[in-house]
């Protein structure tokens, strides 16, 4: 045992069953090297991080992952998260690292809100027989419409893109991901007529030919934007802030800014590519204010500018801010989100869920007469249609969608996407690996994947009566809650079961 | 007067057979039910005009709207005149209901801050009736606002608005139920033939007619928020329930407007002002916004259509009713005009009427409504979210079976 860095206790471990061929398929495809073949059988050494890479491809289905039961003494305050915690941290002295989201089971505010539906005095409408429209409009609005005598625009509508469902991929940077992971996900939006994000690393020039289906992330390393590169996309999103760590910068180290990273965000071969906490040139409002405009300007108000914002404790007021600073469309991300890296503490620990946030922006921008000029988005932690739809009845018009696109792919969400090794060839730059990832497949996957999400949503507005999702957005009438808390019930303006409209 | 309201809450029923238990329902008058926050309900709705201009009994309506019996269940009915006031044209005429005194001094008071009350009068109303306590008292006032420096209060509309809100928003037992120019509107919470015998309609002629009846899933009986709602000028008959209610009030409010009926129909008073009024839309245009055009169909259209829908859709897109619904409009600005539609599914029954020898023209729930009134006129229904209008004067303006926007832009 090396003296001072002392073992961190598995969590899990591949079990080989006797139905096993020796095809030794296994060992090539675990790229975390766990297992090896000696005295004439498959082995599993320590690492597993039950990414299901061998159990998916043995041909004999003779591998199971099982969690390790917990083996330390138990006790009711140092869980055995907390003591490997302080394992790994006083074997690295270290900020301990994670990906994905937040593996602490908060609860869920989307579990205790039940839709309702319709019956007797308004009529149900089946999406098989009826029209029941999903299209959605991304981008700024006026408020109002002033007409000429003849019937043309007095004063220009706002600008902005149609797609054919409430929802947009999130942002996800190559860097971040594959080559084929990103080339599958604008695929993927391009099919279904919807957005996808580029992530804060640029545009690849393969991937020039996706730039209409594309919302682009201005982040505060800037890297990759420039003017050819804005005009082409359909939209522009300042990054503010990610829900998964809200108040944190980026750093994608030396030693994956490969040839392809470094061409696509414009940073030579090597170096690592650090985004500053803040936008060096954002310390206030109207700092803000003037990037909108610069942005707006560089691409001749022909697309949309928006915001995206994590969700924190004043969000409400730093959404209006933000509109009032111009933003066409404001994005929210909820602390519970996504994401390839990031300091555990921050993604365990600060921000808000998204449910509340959604629900008190909405709120607050509507009785400032604001809703009606901007578009808003809201991701972090949309798991199924259901959480979609309730989403979108808390406030959102447009819902940002990333794990589930990503685990409709091929990751299994084993949190090691910070290690560079994903077996899936998702979050990892090896070439070997990325080339796991078909990208044919993986766009069918996902199309596939949010098809099915769009026909339930159909369903579920056809049954409360709603014929367009324009009229479930912020139609909070049209939730109940059936939590544990009526006080964030009554935050987010929503009644409890039982509770009826009179 | 006042004091007719006394107390008894759970009475008569015997009376009248066609009462059922929901006469045991509590009723209230201008002030609002406790605990209450929406109504719903199914109802009919009639409506008739005289394209010429000439002046039509009160009684017809009340036949008119009476024959359909299954679509009330005598918890609220109410009808709206237009051309009623030709002495007093330009003056607006503020109606209210009063609960008791205090309310009425209290009114009476704002409104002298903000204009002058050029006559006011008791609107006649019958002692002789079987409708449940309490009846709030009903007073008219004609009125005028001050010209006003404040920009805020320059235009005399928005002053009335502005003043309507806030005094059924504040005064307790004081309730504004209607505030446009050589208009009236008379409602309560009675079946549609009570009301029409309560407020003796046969003694008012008008140039047209909306009426709206009733049948609310058990909610308490309220003067105030029985039909038709109104506000300037305008006024609304609802039958319908919006899926959208939600969205469509965070309209309303967000253009300034304070919802203090709590229901759908009052939702579609608001946006037809802001998006007529306020934001100069036409009258066809604005019912596009509420019931626009699928996309699918928008494709069809050739360039500048398809661009005003869409805009439009985008634009007002917390202005689009969602769920059944058809509508009577009223209107006596700049002439006296009739709207009729219904949903974009067509989802509640709306039938048109017109006789061209008396230029009467009709719209009903059902047909039964018109062939009471008239054997002879000629029947059509609209298409899906499209409008028919007709103008005093100028005849039918469309009858809600031509394209979208035809017309529209030569309209006004
Ligand atoms: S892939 Fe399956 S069959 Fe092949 S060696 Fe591994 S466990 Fe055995
Ligand atoms: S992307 Fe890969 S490494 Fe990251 S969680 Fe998914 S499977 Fe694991």
């Amino acid at each position: 045992m090396n003296s001072d860095m002392w073992k961190v206790p598995d969590r899990f471990r591949p079990v080989i069953s006797s139905l096993c061929i020796t095809c030794k398929k296994c060992i090539k495809e675990c790229s975390y090297d766990v297992l090896e073949f000696n005295n004439g059988a498959i082995h599993a050494k320590h690492g597993c991080v039950a990414c299901q890479r061998c159990v998916e491809m043995c041909p004999q289905d003779a591998i199971e992952i099982q969690r390790v039961p917990e083996t330390m003494a138990p006790h009711g305050t140092y869980t055995e998260r907390h003591r490997r915690a302080i394992l790994s941290q006083a074997n690295s002295g270290g900020v301990l690292l994670s990906s994905c989201g937040t593996d602490i089971p908060y609860n869920s505010i989307f579990d205790d809100l039940l839709l309702d539906a319709a019956q007797v005095t308004n009529p149900a409408i089946d999406p098989l027989r009826e029209t029941v429209e999903t299209k959605t409009y991304l981008g700024s609005r006026n408020g109002s419409l002033r007409l000429s005598s003849e019937g043309s625009f007095a004063v220009k509508p706002g600008c902005g893109i149609m797609m054919d469902m409430p929802v947009m991929l999130g942002h996800v940077s190559l860097g971040a991901v594959s080559y084929n992971t990103q080339k599958a996900l604008f695929m993927a939006a391009r099919r279904l007529n919807i957005l996808a994000g580029t992530g804060e690393g640029g545009l690849h020039r393969d991937f020039r030919e996706f730039a209409p289906h594309l919302n682009s992330e201005v982040a505060s390393g800037r890297f990759g934007v420039n003017p050819d590169f804005l005009k082409d996309v359909a939209s522009i999103e300042i990054k503010i802030g990610q829900g998964a760590k809200p108040g944190h910068g980026g750093h994608l180290p030396g030693e994956k800014v490969s040839d392809l990273i470094s061409e696509t965000r414009m940073i030579p071969l090597g170096t690592d590519a650090l985004s500053p906490y803040p936008h060096h040139d954002i310390y206030s409002i109207e700092d803000l204010e003037q990037l909108i405009a610069t942005l707006k300007e560089a691409v001749n108000y022909e697309h949309p500018v928006g915001v995206k914002i994590a969700a924190v404790h004043n969000i409400a007021a730093i959404a209006s801010g933000a509109v009032r600073a111009g933003a066409d469309f404001i994005t929210l991300d909820g602390f519970r989100g996504g994401t390839g890296s990031t300091p555990r503490i921050i993604r365990d620990h600060a921000g808000i869920p998204i449910e509340a946030a959604v629900a008190v922006v909405d709120k607050r921008l509507t009785e400032e007469g604001l809703r009606n000029r901007v578009t808003l988005c809201a991701g972090g932690s949309i798991r199924s249609s259901a959480d979609m739809i309730k989403m979108i009845a808390l406030g959102a018009d447009v819902v940002g969608v990333c794990t589930a696109a990503l685990i409709a792919m091929g990751c299994r969400l084993c949190q090691s996407c910070h290690l560079g090794k994903c077996s899936w060839g998702i979050a990892t730059q090896k070439p070997d690996l990325v080339s796991r990832m078909d990208p044919e497949l993986g766009a069918t996957r996902v199309v596939r994947l949010l098809s099915a999400w769009n026909e339930e949503l159909k369903e579920i507005l056809g049954a409360m009566g709603i014929d367009s999702v324009e009229s479930l957005v912020g139609n909070r009438d049209r939730l109940r809650y059936i939590g544990p808390n009526p006080r964030i019930a009554d935050i987010m303006g929503i009644k409890h079961a039982g509770e009826g409209w009179g | 007067m006042v004091g007719k309201s006394e107390a008894s809450k759970h009475c008569i029923g015997e009376l009248c057979g066609e009462i059922t238990d929901f006469s045991r329902l509590p009723s209230y008058g201008a002030a609002r039910p406790p605990g209450l926050s929406s109504i719903m309900g199914g109802c009919g709705i009639a409506g008739c005009m005289d394209l010429n201009g000439g002046k039509i009994r009160g009684d017809k309506i009340a036949r008119m709207l009476s024959i359909m019996s299954e679509r009330e269940n005598g918890l609220g009915s109410g009808y709206v005149a237009y051309g009623l006031f030709p002495d007093h044209k330009d003056e607006y005429c503020l109606q209210f209901f009063f609960d008791n005194e205090e309310s009425m001094f209290a009114v009476e008071e704002c409104l002298k801050k903000r204009g002058e009350i050029t006559r006011d009068e008791c609107v006649y109303t019958t002692n002789h009736t079987d409708i449940p306590l309490p009846h709030p008292m009903v007073w008219r006032y004609f009125f005028v606002p001050k010209s006003s420096s404040n920009p805020k209060y320059k235009d005399p509309d928005q002053c009335i608005v502005d003043l309507v809100m806030n005094i059924n928003f504040s005064i307790h037992g004081a309730f504004c139920i209607s505030s446009g120019k050589d208009m009236a509107v008379f409602k309560g919470n009675g079946f549609s033939y009570q009301i029409a015998d309560y407020y003796d309609l046969s003694r008012y002629k008008a140039q047209m007619w909306c009426s709206h009846s009733r049948f609310p899933t058990n909610t308490p009986g309220w003067w105030a928020g029985a039909h038709p709602i109104s506000l300037l000028d305008w006024s609304v008959c609802h039958n319908g329930e919006i899926t959208s209610y939600g969205v469509n009030r965070k309209f309303v409010e967000m253009n300034g407007y304070k919802c203090t009926l709590l229901t759908d129909s009052e939702v579609i008073t608001y946006t037809w002002d802001i998006l007529v009024r306020k934001h100069g839309l036409p009258l066809q245009v604005a019912a596009f916004a509420m019931a626009p055009m699928y996309y699918r169909d928008m494709e069809l259209m050739n360039d500048h259509n398809r661009q005003l829908a869409q805009q439009l859709r985008i634009t007002y897109k917390e202005a689009f009713l969602n769920g059944p619904f058809s509508i009577l409009v009223g209107r006596s600005r700049p002439e006296i005009t009739m709207l009729a539609m219904a949903d974009r599914k067509k989802l509640r029954p709306l039938i048109i009427g017109h006789n061209e020898d008396d230029g009467m023209i009709y719209a009903a729930s059902e047909e039964c409504a018109i062939r009471i009134a008239d054997n002879d006129a000629y029947t059509w229904v609209t298409n899906p979210g499209n409008p028919m209008i007709a103008r005093v004067g100028e005849g039918i303006i469309r009858y809600g079976t031509e394209r979208p926007f035809e017309g529209a832009f030569n309209e006004q």
